[in-house]
């Protein structure tokens, strides 16, 4: 049901937006990168060797490519919710608002599948040295 | 459509650190989403082999670049801590104003410790 009026939902105004799923989403991927994070910047700071074929054998082995899928998308959801709300709190008008949204969104989702792209290539061609 | 005014009001409130955890928050997390960025390049430099890795090892060896990294682990220290800040205040703890002050100051020291840690064990192993 909506408490809205038939002029305030033809004018777009009022929160008749996804404002709660945008709050929401914003805590579960919070969550889930706290840990997430923490694994990978305690393994990245503290791997014995940064050769290629070191770094190679890192991240192809056992469950680590499914924990970097998981932590690319969640990290590239949490931050392009939160570019998002820099974007609508402080750039001026509705047409530089939109294009900064959508160079942000696209930009995003680019970086996740580049990085994905890359762990899974890792993943499944390189054999352990 | 007529102009009325925005939240936040910055030029009206009187300061408090509070405000500087709030806004340095978001510059953090700015600063991690640019770190992306170094991350995907870092990955897809990796996944096409040892040439272009050489490349990216080049690049992450130039002094500017392991000062973004040094500012990428100072931001990540913080936007963890002052984020569990705020998960805490979404469960409604922690918001009377003293709270939120004592919870500011230990975020800070939470943050400067970790990030000694961090860049110890990164620039003292050659990580970056």
């Amino acid at each position: 049901m909506s408490l809205q009026s038939p002029l305030t939902k033809v004018l777009g105004r009022g929160s008749a937006k996804q404002g709660l799923s945008h709050w929401w989403v914003q805590r579960v991927t919070a969550i889930a990168l706290v840990p997430l994070t923490i694994w990978f910047v305690l393994s990245a700071v503290s791997l014995p060797s940064y050769e290629h074929a070191a770094i190679s054998d890192w991240i192809a082995a056992g469950w680590r490519p499914v924990l970097l899928v998981l932590l690319v998308v969640t990290l590239a959801w949490h931050s392009a919710l939160g570019v998002q709300v820099v974007i609508e709190d402080y750039l001026p008008t509705k047409a530089v608002k939109l294009t900064a949204l959508l160079a942000s969104h696209f930009l995003h989702v680019l970086a996740a599948s580049g990085s994905i792209y890359a762990v899974l290539r890792i993943a499944f061609t390189h054999t352990a040295g | 459509m007529r102009q009325r005014p925005l939240s936040p009001h910055l030029g009206i409130y009187r300061f408090a650190y509070t405000m500087a955890t709030s806004i340095a928050h978001r510059i953090s997390g700015l600063v991690l989403t640019a770190g992306f960025a170094l991350l995907t390049y870092g990955l897809v430099a990796i996944a096409s082999g040892p040439e272009s890795y050489a490349t990216a090892q080049y690049v992450f060896g130039h002094a500017v670049v392991k000062l973004i990294v040094a500012g990428w682990l100072l931001a990540f220290c913080y936007h963890l801590f002052n984020g569990l800040r705020h998960l805490n205040w979404d469960l409604g703890r922690g918001l009377e104003k003293p709270e939120a002050r004592r919870s500011a100051r230990y975020v800070v020291v939470a943050t400067l410790i970790l990030f000694v840690v961090l860049a110890a064990l990164a620039f003292a192993r050659g990580a970056a």
